[in-house]
């Protein structure tokens, strides 16, 4: 019994391509997805929040993590959970953050895996301080070509851990994993809001406020150009205390607020996010937000676009590709100016448009961030248009030792891969080892040159 | 003698067939009710991990029992075993365990017809015995199994699987009638199709119809709080299976279902 291919995408749902899915509930099941023939190659995906095509394999298997999903231990001393692959950051918050924990770091996003979070090593608001998810992960067990699972950590088949956090599910199937969890006294967070004039000065208060704020983020206004080109809000947060909250608030500490999930329905044949909406959005956003404190709940500060199911819609049919880039400090400021300045000229729509200043790297052979800064825009897609803006912006990023996010990359060539990822022939030499044939590949990894087009 | 429980107290609970793609869902949420479980299963190594995530889901107690629910033995120490394994009798059992036999192709033969309705009925239906035995002087108790709307009209697909199901609505029928003025309940869960590794592959599983299996834990877990007769989950089966059922057998006879 061979089913039917389904057409798959990422979360920016361009590209598409087509993939016989498998579904196993336990690690027997998932070695038997091994087996067989697989055509262009075989990769795990957990709930498909990478935004460009890393999470499938056209013209190949994808083994989805929905049922490898169960908890396995949880230490209370020391905060370290040990969980399987598909288990998702939105139930971890479900479970312990009733209990006074929460997770160490987070994207965007609770509708992502531990699995993903880990192949992509993700990072979250407090990058600048904590670094990525990678400084919280202990152990990680991994389901090797040859159906074996092989537990590495720094101290044990640390080539393996290296090269599986990050490694984009090239390696392996990502199993289960162990990382620390964070205490938290309250499901709040302090805000203090800046509105800043221009780049420089959002720049300026990062760097004041990055050694005291816990998380910190900059919306940042796409559309604006000239002299405010780079105005922001900035938002530095930390979690609120216990002995913060009201008396009344105190009763339910941990508590969230239940709120109406919107929903985006259907796709609308043209995308509604296109540059007259988006810069009324703009200004509407940069005028309501002066600088104030506010206590807001996690939900609200952490995943706002969350509460809005199946937001990638209103890009309309044709989707949208987030480009995230990261620039090195001592450039950071010259490359994002003209990041930006490229951006505003080609009149490219952004609606999401997010600057953070990045801290420590990790010790992954794919790491991204390490100190500097990174912004992440949304561009409707624009066959044509879209590749030759992001030519364009991938050329910058080169110019000043930048490098692309691969759980957000669509389009980026392989030539321009090799050069912002200098340990990549470390990375597959470590592949080779644990998967000779090259049987973990993803439309993603075609591209790029890291497994045969 | 106990007094009768409230709806929200913890109870003890014995889930067979617990790795099922039904009961993996309604573990997690009898657990996150501070329930106490003993899960069932054929399996000692599917058996272990499931314990630990209930474990560290809920608060209550989780203990394993490796058990063979065709095992006339195995059936009837079934309760002294949870209960030692509980420190405690237990007040509720839910009966999970299933498998759906392949009828799409040739006509199953003799021992095929008779592993499905064994494994359909007869061990049920032994569990259930041993359940009546067991609860039948614990007013405010409950006995839950799963049967199928594959049991209300055998249809060319699946009528072994189905006449099966449909022997087990009406033990269960016949049990509730028996143990209702004693107080305990017997709930009859009648789901369609449901995303499960058990409907894996098939078609079926990708119809429209097909439901979550968290949908459908989540309308057991409703039908044992409020102590429900029968219920379709989800729930639009109940209209469905009504005018199935209602069609003449003449007219019937000729459809391809």
């Amino acid at each position: 019994m061979s089913p039917a291919p389904q057409t798959l995408s990422g979360w920016g749902r361009f590209p598409v391509g087509d993939s016989v899915v498998a579904t196993p509930a336990d690690r027997a099941g998932m070695a038997r997805a091994l087996g067989g023939d697989h055509g262009a190659g075989i990769i795990a995906r957990g709930l498909g929040r990478a935004y460009g095509d890393s999470a499938f394999v056209a013209g190949g298997t994808v083994v989805e993590t929905a049922r490898i999903d169960r908890f396995r231990g949880f230490d209370p001393q020391s905060g370290l959970l040990d969980v399987e692959a598909g288990v998702s950051f939105a139930e971890i918050i479900a479970l312990f953050l009733p209990r006074g924990w929460f997770l160490p770091t987070t994207p965007g996003t609770k509708y992502v895996t531990v699995g993903g979070a880990i192949a992509a090593d993700v990072h979250g608001k407090n990058h600048h301080r904590h670094g990525s998810i990678g400084m919280f992960v202990e152990r990680i067990d991994v389901m090797v070509a040859d159906g074996t699972v092989v537990r590495c950590s720094r101290g044990e088949n640390a080539d393996l851990f290296h090269a599986t956090l990050g490694g984009m599910g090239l390696t392996g199937m990502i199993m289960a994993a162990c990382f620390r969890l964070v205490r938290v006294e309250t499901s709040r967070v302090t805000v203090d809001y800046h509105r800043t004039a221009d780049l420089e000065e959002t720049l300026t208060v990062f760097e004041s406020g990055d050694a005291g704020s816990e998380h910190s983020v900059a919306w940042i206004d796409c559309m604006a150009s000239g002299r405010a080109m780079g105005r922001s809000v900035v938002m530095q947060g930390r979690n609120t205390l216990l002995g913060e909250l009201s008396p009344e608030a105190r009763r339910d500490p941990f508590g969230l607020p239940r709120k109406r999930v919107k929903s985006v329905p259907f796709t609308p044949p043209v995308g509604l996010l296109n540059s007259l909406s988006v810069r009324v959005f703009n200004e509407v956003f940069y005028a309501a937000h002066g600088n104030r404190r506010k206590v807001v709940d996690l939900d609200t500060f952490f995943y706002p676009l969350d509460s809005i199911r199946h937001w990638n819609r209103l890009y309309g049919p044709r989707g949208f590709i987030q480009y995230q880039a990261f620039f090195p400090r001592k450039s950071s400021l010259d490359g994002l100016r003209e990041l930006l300045s490229t951006i505003v000229a080609s009149g490219a729509a952004s609606f999401l448009a997010v600057l953070k200043s990045c801290g420590p790297a990790d010790d992954a052979m794919l790491s991204f961030l390490e100190p500097g800064h990174t912004l992440a825009l949304d561009i409707p897609y624009r066959r044509g248009v879209i590749e030759a803006l992001c030519g364009r912006l991938d050329r910058i990023l080169l110019e000043h030792g930048g490098r692309l996010y691969l759980a957000k990359d669509a389009l980026m060539d392989g030539t321009t891969f090799r050069a912002m990822y200098p340990r990549l022939d470390e990375f597959l030499a470590v592949k080779r080892r644990y998967d000779p044939v090259g049987l973990f590949a993803s439309s993603q990894s075609r591209r790029l040159g890291i497994t045969p087009a | 003698m106990s007094r009768t429980p409230k709806r929200d107290d913890p109870r003890n609970v014995i889930l067979v067939g617990a790795t099922s793609g039904i009961a993996r869902p309604l573990g997690r949420r009898l657990v996150a009710r501070g329930w106490n479980l003993v899960v069932t299963g054929r399996d000692a190594a599917r058996l272990a991990p499931l314990a630990d995530d209930l474990r560290v889901r809920g608060s209550g107690t989780v203990a394993t029992l490796v058990f063979d629910p065709s095992d006339g033995a195995a059936v009837a120490g079934l309760f002294g075993a949870a209960a030692a394994l509980l420190g405690a009798p237990p007040d509720g059992i839910i009966v999970c365990h299933g498998t759906l036999p392949d009828e799409s192709g040739a006509l199953l033969d003799v021992g095929q017809t008779r592993d499905a309705i064994d494994a359909g009925f007869t061990s049920a239906a032994m569990i259930l015995a041993a359940a009546a035995r067991a609860l039948e002087d614990r007013p405010g108790a409950f006995l839950a199994a799963i049967s199928s709307v594959a049991g209300d009209r055998g249809r060319q697909s699946n009528y072994t699987y189905g006449a099966a199901k449909a022997g087990l609505t009406a033990y269960l029928s016949g049990l509730r009638n028996r143990l209702h003025p004693r107080g305990v309940a017997v709930i009859t869960v009648k789901p369609g199709i449901v995303r499960t590794p058990m409907t894996e592959g098939l078609a079926a599983a990708r119809s429209p119809l097909a439901a979550d299996a968290d949908t459908v834990a989540r309308d057991i877990e409703r039908a044992i709080l409020r102590r429900r007769d029968v219920v379709y989950t989800p729930w639009f089966w109940w209209p469905v299976m009504t005018v199935i059922g209602a069609i003449p057998e003449a007219i019937f006879k000729r459809l391809k279902l």
